[in-house]
């Protein structure tokens, strides 16, 4: 096995419980996203431009659809002799096995993969965040300022940051604290949660940490302001352009909507980089005579007869003739019969919603009551509604409700 | 499954597609909004268990192989069987036909180890499961069996057709290529089912007697010392042998049932991945009977038109009826009808096009205008 200078490590082993039935049965990473992609995509595409070729994915939570959808790394160039693509679940060890107890210990747990390769340093990423990055120049910088790790940071508004871990740096971006949600901010440069380290010495502090028994055995809460109180010498990594953690139902919509606008931040056309994901084999759309689009992303495979405004079409949908579809995320294979009317919704993978109904309705008298309620609704996927059907606006529409 | 192998024969087809097929073969010409020619017979290939195809080629075929490249696409990289490429004869003596092709690679055909082989021409846009036709082969007991379809002749295009006379026991009496006045409205889908060592011999003994076509010397100079059986496919066949065939048989794909058939209903029909985001149609965009590819901007006017992937239609521009290839920009206040711009043209604003249904205007690649 060759040596390599710096492998990744996705961490996708996250439930996302805040994203709701879209998590229902598949890990967050797996969520579709961006009209033809899922959240991953992001993730990997980015390894394949940054030169990275070898790739452990730490899968817990739900991986079915994740482990076939990685497969054997083809689409995002990781298919290579000598490295790859390796999806990594827990495991059972001679004196039994565990479940992964945090994110250090997902690291810790394979501790015997990384050591495989004998790679000079190892990359930590998340598998459920949207950006476009190249990694190869936070490892020029980590190698430059002779760090023992590098954080990925973004700055973000000062009234937001008690919502992040904020890096208090010095005038050379070195970090001096660490400040988990701060009450009182006192910088804003907010973690991104992408890490570079030394390997010989993360492995020493993943060691130390799994010895002790009052740690939660997490980078942010641990591992890092360890390595700080180990005068260590770590960097912030400056980070500008479109990043998102897609958290919540809200945040998921958003990043949907992002795309939409005329120059949106995160450009899916770049030729110089690309978003790869695993190819639908469909057909290029079709729109009919009837149909009306404006401001939408339609994927192949879908024929649109309707009306569509504001919203994201994934590969293979269908759009009834006098159906309209707004301000709406519709999920590969979703069919709409005609004359429906979806507003401000989510629509999980293969959803029948036949004729007549209407998602994310609202009655008149709502509109008069203080919204501080949800304002999206979300159709789980695999879901058979009959015609007529009435879903009012802000329902989490599933299986249990039915 | 397993005992059918696939030749894929694309040494025909020289300049019948003009400027299209300047410096790419028919199979390579692009189609459908994504795909080129040779993904409709290869992926049928494929759906129907095929998985030893060898693709005879003559000249130019850079842009076949940079399209095809290790098969992967099809599910035809393998470690047995796969795809392979079969290059012509090496002399340069001009060109004589394609039986020499089939001759210089008969190891090829010797070496695999199926059964039976299907034969196929890489022009013809069709969903069909090759299982059927090998059943019926298999059944009828004939030696050959030539898959063809039934058309209009009113309203058909016949041109460079193989028509075919049967007797009511669907037996092949004769096939005339390209004849003046058509004996029937049988056409030939250039596809031919048969034993592969029955086409060893063939190639052997028309090679022998000095023959270099094969249908002419292999196929029809046999027919009246084999049996020869047709297979009716009674789906959606499009034979791209013209400018106006190629037009129309694209335009075919808006109606959706055609669209369903060919893309939905069989196999899917595989082609190289360009990893083109979705399609973005913007606040000005008006697009109506469009088939649209992912990786387009739209801003402009669409209609009753085929885009490729990666066009980028500015805003005020107006396509109608018309086909644009890949990575064209077509910007502001331009108006194309009728028009099939090869790849990578570029139209600049103001600029005014104007075919006609039955001679559409094809602008070169990597034109500006």
């Amino acid at each position: 096995m060759h040596k390599k200078e710096c492998i990744a490590m996705i961490l996708a082993g996250g439930q996302g419980s805040r994203l709701g039935t879209l998590t229902k049965k598949l890990a967050k990473p797996a969520v579709p996203f961006g009209g033809k992609y899922r959240i991953i995509d992001f993730t990997l595409s980015n390894c394949c431009h940054s030169d990275i070729d070898t790739v452990g994915v730490v899968t817990q939570y739900k991986p079915l659809v994740l482990n076939s959808y990685i497969g054997t790394g083809a689409p995002w160039n990781l298919d290579s002799k000598d490295g790859g693509v390796t999806v990594l679940p827990p495991y059972v060890k001679e004196l039994g096995g565990e479940w992964y107890k945090g994110t250090a210990n997902a690291i810790y747990q394979n501790i015997d993969f990384i050591d495989h390769y004998h790679p000079e340093y190892v990359l930590i990423l998340s598998g459920d965040h949207i950006y476009k990055m190249d990694y190869a120049l936070m490892l020029d910088a980590h190698i430059k300022k002779q760090a023992h790790g590098t954080i990925s940071v973004i700055e973000v508004p000062l009234d937001e940051a008690s919502r992040f871990g904020i890096m208090n740096t010095n005038e050379q971006d070195q970090i001096i604290e660490f400040d988990e949600k701060p009450q009182y901010p006192k910088n804003n440069l907010a973690s991104m949660g992408i890490y570079i380290f030394n390997w010989q010495l993360l492995k020493k502090y993943l060691e130390e940490d799994d010895a002790d028994p009052s740690s939660s055995h997490d980078f942010g809460k641990n591992i890092i302001p360890k390595m700080l109180q180990g005068d260590q010498r770590m960097f912030a990594y400056r980070f500008s352009g479109y990043w998102k953690d897609v958290g919540t139902i809200e945040s998921y919509w958003e990043a949907n909507m992002d795309l939409l606008s005329d120059y949106p931040e995160l450009d899916l056309y770049d030729r110089n980089w690309r978003i790869y994901s695993v190819n639908p084999t469909q057909p290029p759309n079709y729109i009919a005579p009837s149909a009306d689009i404006r401001r939408s992303l339609i994927n192949e495979g879908c024929q649109i007869h309707g009306e569509v405004e504001n919203s994201v079409i994934f590969p293979g949908v269908y759009v009834g003739p006098g159906s309209r579809v707004v301000d709406s995320v519709l999920m590969p294979y979703v069919k709409v019969g005609a004359n429906v009317t979806i507003k401000k919704s989510i629509i999980g993978e293969h959803t029948v919603i036949r004729r007549n109904s209407a998602v994310g309705y609202q009655e008149m008298e709502d509109l008069f009551r203080s919204s501080s309620e949800r304002s999206i609704t979300v159709v789980s996927e695999g879901m058979d509604l009959p015609q007529g059907t009435k879903i009012p606006k802000g329902l989490l529409f599933d299986q249990d409700i039915v | 499954m397993g005992d059918l192998m696939g030749i894929v024969n694309n040494t025909k087809s020289g300049t019948l597609l003009k400027e299209l097929s300047d410096n790419r073969y028919t199979a390579a010409v692009p189609f459908g909004g994504r795909y080129r020619m040779i993904d409709f017979v290869l992926s049928n290939m494929v759906n129907s268990g095929v998985r030893n195809v060898g693709i005879l080629v003559q000249d130019k075929y850079r842009s076949l192989m940079d399209h095809l490249r290790s098969g992967k696409e099809w599910g035809l990289a393998r470690k047995r069987d796969g795809l392979f490429i079969l290059t012509p004869p090496y002399h340069d003596s001009i060109r004589k036909g394609d039986l020499d092709n089939f001759h210089c690679n008969r190891e090829y055909l010797e070496k695999s180890h199926q059964k039976y082989v299907v034969v196929s021409g890489s022009n013809i846009v069709c969903n069909i499961n090759y299982m059927d036709a090998l059943h019926f082969h298999k059944q009828y007991g004939g030696d050959i069996t030539v898959l063809y379809t039934e058309e209009n002749t009113s309203t058909a295009d016949l041109g460079n057709a193989t028509v075919l006379s049967m007797n009511a026991d669907g037996q092949i009496l004769s096939m005339e290529v390209s004849p003046n006045k058509p004996k029937s409205n049988l056409i030939s889908m250039d596809m031919m089912i048969m034993e592969k060592s029955l086409l060893i011999d063939l190639i052997d003994e028309a090679i022998s007697k000095g023959g270099h076509d094969f249908l002419m010397d292999c196929i029809i100079r046999n027919l009246p010392r084999l049996k020869v059986f047709g297979y009716h496919h009674p789906g959606y066949v499009g034979r791209i042998h013209s400018v106006q065939s190629y037009f129309k048989h694209n335009m075919d794909l808006l109606h959706t049932d055609i669209w369903e058939e060919i893309f939905l209903k069989g196999g899917p029909i595989y082609t190289k991945v360009k990893d083109q985001g979705p399609v973005k149609y913007m606040d000005s965009a008006i697009v109506k009977n469009s088939l649209i590819a992912n990786g387009c901007i739209i801003e402009g006017t669409v209609e009753n038109s085929i885009l490729f992937r990666g066009v980028r239609v500015h805003k005020g521009a107006i396509i109608k009826d018309s086909i644009i290839l890949q990575y064209c920009e077509i910007d502001a206040k331009s108006e194309l009808k009728h028009i099939i711009l090869d790849k990578d043209v570029h139209v600049t604003q103001n600029n005014k096009l104007r075919g006609s249904m039955e001679y559409p205007i094809i602008v070169e690649k990597n034109t500006s205008l």
